[in-house]
């Protein structure tokens, strides 16, 4: 198992990728069909589109961004501005350019509009990509993957089949020193003293609990209620029996540290990303969609995203790639086109989670060696970033013991 | 998370747990095997609802995943159904169509029969 061999991308600050993707970044909506049509035009599967849609500057918005373009799936980055919006695009640039990538920046405003700087944009793409053609290759090992998990459209059998079999393949990662992160801190109530006797540290067992304090306060705020009828008629009977069933993805490993949107694990372990913002509500929910998550930890480094769904959910991600692991077999006989494990097949007794966790290990390691997911072959390339607000997380927060 | 594996139609997901997952609809007299003995059921149980593994006391915690999901309003037999009718969460009521569920025993969460 420790022979196993992933070919990467070797970046210059000393990170491996799995993908060599150009990412092609609009810093406010007005650019944003400029860049789209850029992306379009370059008709290749490792021309990425990413973005911000708002015109005021937000420190969290920024982290994101540089987390995403400094990304070792990422070989190179051409930023599109229109010129006149608050994103700090100096800050950004120079950020990307200090990691060693090549990027390029280009303002409507000066370009002449729309078609010159769609076509500026093409020759520079063009440009970019056979500057990255030229990263050395490395060898890469499992305990150098960053890999997260995130659940969406849950019904009744997603705490049952995916999730367990996600938490066996997060549990075997870890054996082998790999980094996997969590989240889901909005929908853990009942969860905290599990969670809490899994710190690794006293320290980071109270960070756990302040954390998941501050969900419950967030939610109350916004006046959400997790716990649907449609809940109990799939069989569940309490609001903290869902939260398990969302947090057995994490598996039984200790926990490592908690980190917030954006910084990167210092070393292998597990890790529970906090995704809710910091002080009171202010920009709306913590998060507005899945995939919100998904850029959030692709922020954190994570090179692909194991995501479990009972009702359905079709989405991939631009930079890494997303493993989709389809917890009910109804739902995998309707959407088989876009599930890569069918985890229903637990319920049918054909296979246990641990089996389901073994197949997720081993496609984990496939996608990592280049072979393409289902959502990847199938062109999606989602991304979502939105306004929020965090305060740096504390010393506390990172336990080096294992 | 050891788990056992078969064509039975309840899962268990954690050793230490009190309950097993239904994971075919289960007609009511069909006998049904928990752990090493075969048990009648008495009641409809369906995909992804709950099945007591061992005799459960009144007040007594509910386990899965080897977590605690909740404690039990009443003394459950083995074999029975468990749901909102003979279970509460330790944190917040759960909310039905029907409004909240009561801390007492009642019938009308058995909403299955």
């Amino acid at each position: 198992m420790n022979d196993i061999n992933i070919k990467a991308w070797q970046r210059s600050d000393g990170r491996k990728g799995i993908r060599n993707v150009v990412v092609v970044g609009y810093l406010v909506e007005c650019a944003h069909h400029v860049a789209r049509r850029i992306v379009d035009l370059s008709n290749d599967t490792d021309v990425h589109l990413i973005g911000f849609p708002g015109c005021y500057p937000n420190d969290y918005a920024l982290k994101i961004m540089q987390g995403v373009c400094t990304h070792p799936n990422v070989g190179a980055a051409l930023m599109i501005s229109l010129g006149c919006e608050g994103f700090n695009r100096e800050h950004l640039q120079k950020t990307i350019k200090n990691s060693g990538r090549p990027i390029e920046t280009l303002v409507i405003q000066q370009e002449g509009g729309t078609t010159s700087t769609i076509e500026k944009g093409l020759s520079m793409v063009n440009k970019l990509k056979s500057q990255i053609a030229q990263t050395p290759r490395c060898d890469m090992k499992i305990n150098e993957l960053v890999i997260g998990t995130i659940c969406g459209g849950s019904d009744g059998t997603s705490g049952i089949t995916a999730n367990p079999a996600v938490g066996h393949c997060f549990d075997k990662l870890i054996q082998h020193n790999a980094c996997c992160i969590f989240e889901e801190t909005g929908e853990l109530i009942g969860c905290e003293q599990v969670m809490i006797e899994r710190a690794a540290t006293a320290e980071l067992a109270h960070e756990i609990d302040l954390c998941l304090q501050k969900a419950a306060n967030y939610y109350e705020k916004m006046g959400y209620g997790s716990f649907a009828p449609g809940n109990a008629e799939g069989g569940l009977t309490t609001q903290e029996e869902k939260s398990m069933g969302a947090y057995c993805k994490s598996g039984d490993s200790a926990i490592n540290g908690l980190i917030k949107p954006g910084d990167i694990p210092p070393k292998g372990g597990l890790y529970l990303l906090d995704v809710v913002p910091d002080g009171e509500p202010m920009f709306g929910f913590p998060n507005i969609s899945d995939n919100a998550e998904i850029v959030e930890m692709i922020a954190c480094g994570c090179h692909l995203t194991l995501f479990t769904t009972g009702r359905g959910s079709v989405v991939g991600s631009a930079v890494s790639p997303v493993i989709k692991i389809c917890a009910n077999p109804d739902t995998f006989e309707k959407l088989a086109d876009d599930m890569d494990i069918n985890a229903g097949k637990i319920l049918r007794g054909d296979a246990t989670p641990k089996q389901v966790g073994d197949e997720t290990f081993d496609l984990v390691i496939a996608v990592a060696q280049g072979e393409r997911s289902k959502s990847e072959e199938l062109g999606h390339q989602e991304f979502i970033l939105t306004y929020k607000k965090f305060e740096p997380i504390g010393p506390a927060c990172l336990s080096f013991a294992h | 998370m050891p788990e056992n594996k078969s064509k039975n139609q309840l899962l268990l997901l954690h050793k230490n747990d009190n309950i097993l997952i239904c994971c075919r609809n289960i007609r009511p007299q069909q006998q049904v095997q928990i752990d090493s003995e075969k048990v009648s059921l008495t009641q409809h149980i369906e995909i992804g609802h709950k099945v007591a593994r061992v005799d459960i006391k009144k007040n007594q915690k509910i386990y899965k995943y080897g977590v605690a999901i909740g404690s039990a309003l009443e003394h459950i037999n083995r074999g029975e159904h468990v749901h909102l009718h003979n279970m509460k969460s330790d944190y917040i009521p759960s909310h039905t169509r029907a409004g909240l569920t009561s801390e007492s025993n009642n019938s009308k969460g058995a909403a299955n029969e």
